[in-house]
């Protein structure tokens, strides 16, 4: 049990960072350099302010059509991202790892509210879920990879939410909170989850066809 | 060149025709075009209505009206050329003396360098063909495009269809019921498309852009295809003296330029088209993109440093082949370059540049602000004319026939080619 | 427009799936599958692929999709999925009954309108992943006969309805003589080398609209525009090879047409009432050159006719006094932000303009583009069908007093005329340029 405790919270979480960030920047560069190699025209037509306008639009709950047509997937998916990246960085027993490592550290969520959050995300999770086997548009495109994309986004924080309770044995459940969240980083840069990475580049790239060249909203 | 000593070079400017009063005289006075010599000015004019002659220098070209004219040019070596219609029938007249041959219609005229040959596509019951002087094919087609001259004028070869093909009907399309026609008679390979072809400069072979399937396309000689195919290719051209072929064909999406089936120029380009030699065949340059959405003219293989965003169009050697020539557009604005340096004067238009006899000066007709002048070596000529035609220069180079319309007055100018060149 | 003539309705068989399906053996159908997916597509594709996760939010995008009461199989993800994701993951091993029906997906259930490319969040070009398909789909040969068979005509005669050498500027000819009965001295200047302006038309105008050339001819000659129109191939401006996946012949008729232009020393192009050939010559066509923006401006008559009106080169002598509604073409306006002058035209020639909703960029496509209407007969109600939504909202602005509707594109001019007539709308269908003509101050008038 220490044995395998020392090392997901020693190597573990270095190869976990270390895969995601290489990673990242790996299909990054491999992306950017095939562009250059085999579509270099991409490059002539990208504008950063028909970019940041489409991106500008589509980050705004509600701001374009498809959001308004939506607005419970609109709420949930928003406030989803948000807390998926807000818990685990504002997380006072994750600052402390941090301090106490690196003596480094920044202002912290009070705890019962990154609970709340924390739940939350869980609640947004059982949403796609249900809308994805619900919904009829949904359930038609999805492969059971995206079942296991969403169970590993939601695992940490059911994991998380359990540890933090001490429910079903806290170290068991410690140790799982901790792979599932290596899990997930080493997941994001090749998995559907790369879309953290890449839709900023599928946005700007359309955004600057429609307004350079097609003059029109895309959104 | 023997033919231009003869012409007037008296420094001078002296008007010709006054198109103002064709105005008067006809219901309308269509676009005007001039003898090269810039001795007579010539234009379709409106008589009454659907009546049509052409008014050459004040008079009309022949007693005969008709009740349609189109597409009046001079040739070079002086005849006015136009196309014709009475009694819902089409031939070719020139200056005035009409084809016996008349045609259900005809269209596409060609022209030697010389202007001494003249060919056209014609119809005839739904029938198609090709006229040469005169002179009918025997054989016509229920379907002809891509229609070619050879440069000496003896030969004419266009694409014609062979099988008949069913309407819609894709499989015996895709069997191949094309191929080339010369003088009429057909190869005896067919294809699935037969496009711009080109004769060797003696009119004896004959090299054609073809498809042999709905992928595969290469160049075919005489009847015979290439060995290697590409993903497509462009017009191919003959070296005016070994006989050999050439042709951009793009393979990979790549476009590389080819010599009877095996790779030419070493770089590959995002685009290449209008390879063009020096008459002596020891320069090659062509038309190429080094890389997207930048246009610029590559000389055997090399590209020149400066490049356009839109156009490189009008590419031209001089007469010895040491120096070329294009033009180039970037936005509105088109510039001349010459060996690769290009003008500053930038113009809403341009014309093919012009060489001197001897290659050293450049000239072009431009135009700015709907104004026409002559601009040479980057300096343009003073007057501002409601139309020019293309500089001719003297055979010694040294003065410059311009053929201008001012305040509706065609008027020949010979002026010294300083004067506008310093 | 461009239907082939004669368009009957014939159930049945499609001869260039049926046969050319015949034909495929597996190891066919997977080389070139992967040849098209691994050497032509580069990373724009695999992006597209990999980032979109599968969220359906797409689905209320589509037409087909609405029409057919939210039938997934039509949603654009969905159509993604039966073929593109089939595809990659059977690696190429899928069998001719697949390739018959992505070949029917991609061609017929599938405008490549775009609108798709405005409800998803990333912003992922489901009608690019669709050409993408259409180009395995030609290169197998299992393209629909009769949009094949228009790309054929392109290959003989560089446009899409078969016209001769002969018969183009015969045509021209014939109109002027027409348009002189109403105004002697009006001229279709032919082969007027420098003039200011090409006017380029589709293929279907001399074929059988004759009538749209006659009023261009009098739109020009009335606001003295030196214009002119070339005698040799270069005129049409059409592409159904853009719509086949025969990438190198829409190189080869977009290369025509723009050195057509440039040899005539025109300094732009004015293209008649028509979407997709805007889409060929405006985003397609040159980019396969390597042209990033037309080489030479292409002008879509929407933008003359508000150019001209603006100019005050065009006088109206009596506003149209029905009440008209206004289709926005997805090619021009999606494609080429014309939707404001488009709205300015019709406010200067027209009373009345009954907005239909959804509109501008989020118009509903008219189900004929894309190359659909052209693949024919056999697929003839699949369209009508597949665009009921379409029906809606010109009832709905029926409803609210249109009478007429103008569709400045002949493909949306065509279909349109199929829904409005299946489904009994009762509107009357114009281009702008019928109303142009009508509305202006003619010498006669």
């Amino acid at each position: 049990m220490h044995s395998v405790y020392s090392f997901v919270t020693g190597p573990m979480v270095w190869v976990a960072f270390g895969v995601f960030v290489a990673g990242c920047l790996f299909r990054l560069v491999v992306l950017l350099s095939q562009v250059s190699r085999k579509e270099p025209f991409i490059f002539s037509y990208m504008n950063l302010k028909w970019s940041l306008r489409s991106i500008g639009h589509w980050i705004v709950p509600f701001a374009t059509v498809n959001w308004r047509r939506h607005p419970v997937l609109t709420v949930v998916t928003f406030v989803f991202h948000i807390c998926l990246f807000l818990v685990p960085i504002f997380l006072l027993s994750h600052i402390v790892l941090v301090d106490e490592a690196w003596s480094i550290s920044w202002a912290a969520l009070p705890d019962g509210l990154a609970d709340a959050l924390t739940l939350t995300v869980i609640a947004c999770c059982l949403f796609f879920l249900v809308r994805r086997i619900r919904s009829p548009e949904v359930k038609f495109v999805t492969y059971p990879s995206d079942y296991v994309i969403l169970a590993i986004v939601a695992a940490p924080f059911v994991t998380g939410f359990l540890a933090y309770h001490q429910w079903f044995g806290y170290p068991v459940m410690f140790i799982l909170h901790v792979i599932a969240g290596e899990i997930m980083l080493i997941a994001i840069p090749f998995t559907r989850l790369s879309h953290m990475l890449f839709a900023v580049f599928t946005r700007a790239y359309m955004g600057s066809e429609f307004g350079g060249v097609r003059k029109a909203k895309d959104w | 060149m023997d033919e231009r000593s003869n012409w007037d070079w008296e420094p001078g400017a002296r008007t010709v025709a006054d198109l103002n009063q064709w105005k008067e005289q006809y219901v309308w006075v269509e676009e005007p075009y001039v003898r090269p010599d810039g001795e007579a000015v010539a234009a379709i004019v409106n008589v009454d209505e659907g009546e049509f002659t052409v008014c050459v220098n004040g008079s009309p070209w022949e007693e005969n009206t008709y009740e349609k004219i189109w597409h009046l040019r001079y040739l070079a070596d002086g005849r006015l050329f136009a196309i014709i219609s009475e009694m819902g029938e089409w031939t070719v007249s020139l200056d005035g003396a009409p084809w016996e041959t008349k045609f259900g219609y005809v269209w596409n005229p060609i022209f030697t360098e010389d202007g001494r040959s003249v060919a056209v596509s014609f119809q005839q019951d739904m029938q198609y063909g090709m006229a040469l002087n005169g002179h009918c094919w025997e054989s016509t087609y229920p379907t002809m495009t891509n229609a070619a001259l050879s440069p000496d004028g003896r030969h004419t070869a266009a694409a014609v269809q062979v099988a008949s093909i069913g309407e819609a009907d894709i499989q015996t399309f895709q069997q191949g019921c094309f191929t080339v026609a010369i003088d009429g008679s057909p190869w005896e390979q067919t294809f699935v498309n037969v496009w711009n072809m080109a004769f060797s400069p003696d009119g004896s072979r004959l090299a054609a852009e073809v498809r042999l399937n709905l992928y595969e396309y290469t160049i075919a000689v005489d009847g015979v295809a290439w060995n290697s195919v590409y993903n497509t290719v462009w017009e191919p051209v003959f070296h005016p003296t070994d006989g050999s072929v050439l042709a951009p064909v793009r393979l990979g999406g790549k476009w590389w330029l080819y010599c009877d089936g095996k790779p030419f120029w070493d770089p590959s380009f995002v685009q290449l088209w209008h390879p063009t030699f020096s008459s002596d065949g020891r320069r090659l340059a062509a038309v190429v993109a080094p890389k997207f959405g930048r246009w610029t003219v590559a000389l055997d293989g090399k590209p020149w440093s400066a490049t356009f965003r839109d156009m490189v169009t009008d590419l031209v050697f001089s007469p010895d082949g040491s120096r070329l020539a294009a033009l180039g557009k970037e936005g509105p604005a088109w510039k001349v370059a010459v060996d690769g340096r290009v003008w500053d004067n930038a113009f809403d238009m341009a014309w093919q540049p012009v060489f001197s006899p001897d290659g050293r000066r450049v000239a072009a007709k431009v135009e700015r602000s709907g104004k026409y002048t002559i601009a040479v070596d980057d300096r343009l000529w003073g007057r501002q004319c409601d139309a020019v035609w293309h500089p001719v220069f003297s055979p010694d180079g040294k003065r410059m026939l311009i053929r201008a319309v001012e305040n509706g007055e065609f008027v020949r100018h010979v002026i010294s080619v300083a004067d506008i060149a310093g | 427009m461009a239907e082939p003539a004669e368009e009957k309705e014939k159930k049945g068989l499609d001869i260039g799936l049926e046969k050319g399906v015949s034909k495929l053996t597996p190891e066919k159908i997977e080389q070139t599958i992967n040849d098209v997916l691994d050497k032509e597509c580069g990373p724009r594709f695999k992006t597209y692929v990999e980032t979109c996760i599968h969220c359906g939010l797409c689905s209320e995008a589509c037409h087909y999709y609405l029409s057919h009461d939210n039938d997934p199989r039509f949603s654009p993800v969905g159509k993604v999925k039966q073929t593109i994701w089939e595809m990659l993951r059977k690696k190429g091993k899928v069998n001719g009954e697949f390739i018959k029906r992505a070949a029917e997906i991609t061609h017929t259930e599938c405008n490549l309108c775009k609108r798709c490319a405005m409800y998803c969040p990333f912003g992922i070009d489901i009608a690019y992943l669709m050409t993408v398909v259409r180009r395995i789909i030609h290169k197998l040969g299992c393209t629909p006969q009769y949009i094949q068979d228009t790309a054929h005509s392109h290959s003989v005669h560089y446009n899409q309805m078969w016209v001769k050498g002969d018969e183009w500027p015969d045509t021209l000819q014939w109109q002027e003589e027409e348009a002189q009965a109403e105004i002697p001295t009006l001229r279709i200047p032919l082969e007027k080398e420098g003039a200011e302006i090409m006017y380029s038309v589709i293929a279907p105008e001399p074929k059988f609209q004759a009538q749209l050339i006659y009023q261009a001819a009098v739109i020009m000659d009335q606001a003295g525009v030196d214009w002119t129109m070339p005698a040799t191939v270069g005129w049409d401006n059409s592409d159904m090879a853009m719509f086949t996946g025969d990438s190198e012949l829409m190189g080869r008729l977009k290369r025509a047409h723009f050195e057509t232009a440039a040899r005539l020393k025109v300094k732009r192009i004015v293209m008649g009432e028509c979407g997709h050939a805007f889409r060929s010559v405006y985003d397609m066509g040159n980019r396969w050159l390597g042209w990033q923006m037309p080489p030479i401006p292409i002008v879509h008559a929407i933008e003359f006719y508000a150019e001209i009106l603006r100019a005050g080169k065009i006088k109206v002598a009596k506003k149209f006094s029905r009440p008209v509604t206004l289709h926005d073409p997805c090619n021009v306006v999606r494609g080429g932000g014309l939707h404001e002058d488009a709205r300015y035209v019709t406010r200067q020639l027209c009373e009345t303009l009954v907005e239909m909703h959804p509109n501008r960029e989020h118009n509903y496509c008219c189900c004929a583009g894309g190359g659909v209407i052209n693949c024919g007969p056999p697929y003839k109600m699949k369209r009508i069908e597949g665009n009921r939504v379409k029906a809606e909202q010109l009832f709905a602005a029926k409803a609210r007093g249109a009478e007429v509707l103008i569709t400045p594109c002949h493909n949306c001019h065509s279909g349109l005329h199929d829904i409005v007539h299946h489904y009994g709308v009762g509107l009357e269908i114009k281009f702008f340029g019928d109303i142009l003509y009508e509305v202006m101050e003619k010498p006669e008038g």
